[in-house]
């Protein structure tokens, strides 16, 4: 059987299973469809939070970033790792002890004001969809290389299944579909690592090939041949990176932090039966998603290793383009590669000086791997199942945040207080159905900014969201006035430097012209820093929080008589 | 109030901040020492293929992540257990007590 009827075959199969769990797991209340009714296991809650997490960006972007970056590919490593810590330890079990459905039903009440709760629904839906825009993108561009269809229609049959599932289901139905999207996207990220690891270093384990020695009978490990083809050929040194101390030092800070304050990714928590097992379910989550992660920088190094010695040959002196393989001319037609013969000598070659020929996009790296270490066809399609795994599991988490908030947060709680059930499940269903088409759009017309925006929903995360819970729960007297303007002021501040970076002045976007060294991707630290800094001035000069608000904030700090989470 | 006394609210609550800002600090040093500010030092030191530091920022840290995580949990359950404000065991849709159900900002 040829790739295409495999892809088909494996993909189809994919989706049949998706629709299954959705029909089996329909929502039948509110507390079905927005916390899955909180009865969800914290082993297949972990699964799903990861699956959740995980986006096309991780599966299809990240490996190839590292590939590209070296040692400075560790700020998304550590970044979106680190912050599950943060999670697990400040956050998860005081907000599941709380109970409510969402984060801006947590920042409205904690904080006594109607205010704080719709500056939160604005940032939850302007996070959201920055993020969703991506995911419906990276459907497409998997449909596109693999089922041979057009974008737009990769993308309409993309927003046809996660509208089935999301809608129908809500959280129920989201989240166990989303273990069985975890289940393929890991599949398909480890089988073709562990393949490669043992063609190149003879370790079962990628984890410890990329470590080990080639199996070319040399006794060269594989990262020092790696450092010494980059230095032959013009690279940074790819264990050593060539961003500055500082930086790497804030991305990383804002990455963890933003993690921990993404509104989908929170909500996650309140899914679980009890305050323990939110713990525990942030332990499962961060194990599931360890396994990628860990696997992505193996693979970033031997896909690039692999590329070299493909494109610049053996002796590194060019491969004849008459010669190239099949991969090189796949992905010259979707654009993402290109030769440009300079000294017309009729052969590729690749290099960081003036001597290249080659443009290769980074995102191909994880797609093509397979392709580039000649593995088995099934392979390809599995990779091709799990790059679209990812992606709609992660926009049916996010879709879910958007219609909880407009549902819930802001019509049932701010301008229609008197709908009952049954109306505010209808009205989730449609913001959802709602928010899937904008999603959509996005998709086939995707601004040219989305990948500038991805450092603004972390950015915006990490300065706004973070620091109003963590002194939500951490500091008993803390108020409305000094959490609003915490919020404010961080938000503006990181955003008017992002803005000002990305938009209005690009071309100033360089170290030169950045405070302290700190690129608009890492600045999300200092407005966290910043809302802290005021939150606490504002409030020693206002008075406390009211009593009642106290005994809340004493309440949510001992698992004890944790309920179901509630609307009310 | 849950607690026999708000005398083991208070120990309790301080016992958990210390565990937290212990591992805490455990997170920032495996991370942020290790991977980022004294790396250049510690990749002077090998690890079979590895150089150390650029090992601890692009698998180690991680590792070190879940053991965190993993203490914390096995140690806060026990916290729970000493001042019997763990929950209980029996059926999870049947909460111990009701919670407080309050109304802001309407």
């Amino acid at each position: 059987m040829d790739i295409q009827t495999l892809t088909f075959l494996i993909v189809g199969a994919t989706f049949a299973l998706y629709i299954g769990i959705a029909l089996w797991a329909r929502a039948g209340s509110t507390n079905d469809f927005y916390v899955a009714g909180g009865g969800v296991h914290p082993v297949a809650n972990g699964m799903a939070t990861a699956a959740d997490w995980m986006s096309a960006a991780s599966f299809i972007s990240m490996a190839g970033l590292i590939s590209f970056m070296g040692y400075d590919g560790a700020v998304y490593l550590m970044g979106w790792t680190g912050g599950y810590v943060l999670l697990a330890l400040c956050l998860a079990p005081y907000l599941r002890k709380f109970g409510k459905f969402t984060v801006p039903a947590f920042i409205g009440d904690r904080y006594y004001s109607q205010t704080a709760r719709t500056v939160a629904v604005i940032c939850a839906i302007f996070v959201c969809f920055t993020y969703v825009a991506g995911q419906m993108r990276g459907v497409g561009v998997v449909f596109s290389r693999f089922l041979e269809v057009d974008i737009t229609w990769g993308v309409i049959i993309g927003m046809g299944i996660v509208f089935f599932y999301a809608v129908l289901g809500g959280m129920k139905g989201i989240t166990y579909t989303q273990v069985a999207q975890y289940c393929v996207l890991i599949c398909a990220y480890l089988v073709p690592a562990i393949f490669i690891s043992i063609m190149m270093t003879g370790h079962v384990i990628p984890q410890i090939g990329f470590g080990g020695e080639l199996n070319d009978g040399s006794g060269t490990y594989l990262l020092d041949k790696l450092d010494g083809l980059s230095a032959e050929l013009g690279f940074a040194e790819y264990t050593s990176g060539t961003k500055s101390t500082i930086d790497v030092f804030f991305i990383t800070a804002a990455l963890m932090v933003g993690t921990a304050g993404l509104p989908h990714v929170i909500v996650r928590f309140f899914t679980v039966p009890k305050v323990r097992d939110a713990r525990k379910s942030a332990g499962w989550a961060l194990l599931f998603i360890a396994l990628l992660y860990t696997t992505a920088p193996a693979i970033a190094t031997f896909a690039r290793v692999n590329m070299i010695d493909t494109i610049n040959g053996p002796d590194a002196q060019g491969t004849a383009y008459e010669k190239a393989p099949s991969w090189i001319g796949n992905w010259e037609s979707t654009g993402l590669i290109s030769w440009e013969d300079k000294n017309g000598d009729g052969k590729m070659f690749y290099s960081g000086d003036e001597r290249n020929e080659m443009d290769i996009d980074r995102d191909i790296m994880v797609l093509a791997n397979p392709e580039i270490a000649d593995l088995p066809a099934w392979v390809i399609a599995l990779v091709a199942a799990g790059g679209v795994a990812a992606a709609l599991s992660t926009s049916a988490g996010l879709l879910l945040v958007i219609s909880t908030s407009i549902s819930h947060d802001l019509l049932k709680r701010n301008l229609m207080p008197n709908i009952s059930e049954k109306q505010e499940l209808g009205y989730a269903r449609i913001a959802s159905a709602v928010a899937i088409c904008i999603a959509g759009y996005l998709g086939i017309n995707p601004p040219g900014f989305v990948a500038q925006v991805v450092a603004f929903a972390f950015g915006l995360a990490a300065s706004s969201f973070f620091p109003a819970i963590i002194m939500g729960i951490f500091s008993k007297r803390m108020n409305k006035e000094g959490a609003i303007a915490g919020m404010l002021s961080g938000i503006t501040f990181t955003a008017a430097y992002i803005i000002y970076f990305k938009f209005i002045n690009p071309a100033a976007n360089t170290p030169d012209n950045w405070w302290f060294g700190i690129s608009p991707e890492g600045i999300g630290t200092l407005g966290m820093l910043l809302n802290f800094a005021v939150a606490v001035g504002v409030a020693r000069m206002t008075s406390d929080a009211p009593k009642h608000v106290q005994d809340m904030v004493a309440d949510i700090r001992f698992p004890k008589g944790a309920g179901e989470a509630t609307a009310h | 109030m849950s607690f026999e006394s708000e005398q083991h609210a208070d120990d309790y609550w301080k016992e958990n901040i210390r565990l937290m800002l212990i591992l805490l600090g455990v997170w920032f040093v495996a991370s942020f020492c290790c991977g980022i500010l004294f790396v250049e030092q510690l990749n002077a030191i090998r690890l079979g293929g590895f150089k150390l530091g650029f090992w601890f920022a692009q698998q180690g840290s991680i590792y070190i992540f879940l053991a965190l995580i993993a203490v914390y949990v096995v140690q806060m359950n026990k916290l729970d257990r000493k001042y019997s404000v763990h929950e209980d065991d029996e059926a999870p849709e049947a909460p111990a007590q009701p919670q407080p159900v309050e109304e802001f900002g309407q």
